[in-house]
């Protein structure tokens, strides 16, 4: 990585950051309505969606707690272990974004996949910065807003999966990898996570199985990656 | 347990897995190889989040349906050099398409 960016990659990563951050924003609708479906108030949807912040443990903790205030130790479980793979992310994005004190606090609240994912697709540490920060931001203000609407129209939100939208994250995920994959150690590593995630699936509990699909990871250890042709 | 309770406790604890992350300090992540494999951690969770998101049903058994073909389609537009924003649409009108026709 260079310390330079053109305005292309900035261009590029700013439109970036932007659709993933509407994309999830409309997302954060169902989860408002699925929260008060759950029994929470607009106050305690809210109250996840500014302070976790992280969406697939949202979905599970309100998924969960829908059986009743009993099940609050397996919601706060199942949340805790969709958690894990944010503290995965932020041992590099550590190192990418080098920033101290209350910043450090900040970036670590605004560690999700969204902003990682972007971070990570850029060629320059300037645009991954940008990256970063711009998709964390956009993500959590549109998150937040869509939660509260969601939260107040409740049941007469429709299915996003009607238009797409889970669709529309698993294509975002994917074009944000494909620059990585142009070097052979990234695709086994790639490979080898997803491989590993899927199959694990059916036995173990959310959120496990891509965590463990972090030992991917080292494959990278054995040699300098090929940098890209 | 109040609900308010469960809600705070659940936000704290994945707010302090993200934070420990950040804290984990620099110089055990400064050699060559740990920095290499940090590098890849993003990529094999990622690669891992998709596969799970578009290949398992919420059982977590493995299914092929609109989401799988939605991947397709959005690999076909890269290998095209399509920009971001057109990949992301062509997966969300594949996925929305194909479950308006009732074929997954």
């Amino acid at each position: 990585m260079t310390a330079t960016a053109d305005p292309g990659a900035r261009r590029d990563v700013v439109r970036q950051s932007l659709s993933v951050g509407v994309a999830t924003g409309a997302y954060g609708i169902s989860f408002g309505a699925l929260a008060v479906a759950a029994g929470l108030d607009t106050w305690q949807a809210m109250a996840l969606s500014l302070l976790m912040f992280t969406g697939g443990s949202q979905f599970a903790f309100v998924g969960i707690i829908a059986n009743g205030l009993h099940a609050a130790p397996a919601a706060i479980a199942a949340s805790s272990m969709l958690g894990i793979r944010n503290g995965l992310y932020a041992l590099e994005l550590t190192h990418l974004l080098g920033v101290r004190g209350t910043r450090r606090v900040a970036a670590a609240h605004l560690t999700i996949d969204e902003s990682t994912a972007v971070a990570v697709a850029q060629d320059d540490l300037r645009t991954s910065r940008l990256g970063f920060w711009l998709t964390g931001l956009t993500v959590f203000a549109l998150w937040n807003l869509s939660t509260f609407a969601g939260a107040l129209v409740g049941g007469h939100v429709g299915d996003p999966r009607t238009y797409g939208l889970d669709a529309a994250a698993c294509a975002a995920f994917t074009a944000l990898l494909w620059p990585r994959l142009r070097d052979r150690d990234a695709v086994a590593v790639a490979v080898v996570g997803a491989v590993v995630a899927v199959l694990l699936s059916p036995t173990v509990p959310p959120g496990i199985p891509v965590v463990a699909a972090a030992a991917a990871s080292l494959l990278a250890w054995r040699a300098p990656s090929r940098e890209a042709a | 347990m109040s609900l308010w309770t469960a809600v705070l406790v659940a936000a704290a604890i994945a707010f302090g897995l993200k934070l420990a992350g950040h804290l984990v300090p620099a110089h055990l992540l400064d050699a060559p190889r740990v920095r290499r494999i940090t590098g890849a951690l993003p990529i094999a969770l990622l690669a891992a989040l998709v596969a799970t998101q578009a290949f398992t049903g919420p059982d977590g058994s493995f299914v092929l349906d609109a989401r799988a073909a939605a991947v397709g389609v959005a690999v076909v537009a890269l290998l095209l050099r399509a920009p971001f924003i057109v990949v992301v649409v062509l997966g969300a009108a594949t996925a929305a398409l194909l479950r308006a026709l009732g074929w997954a």
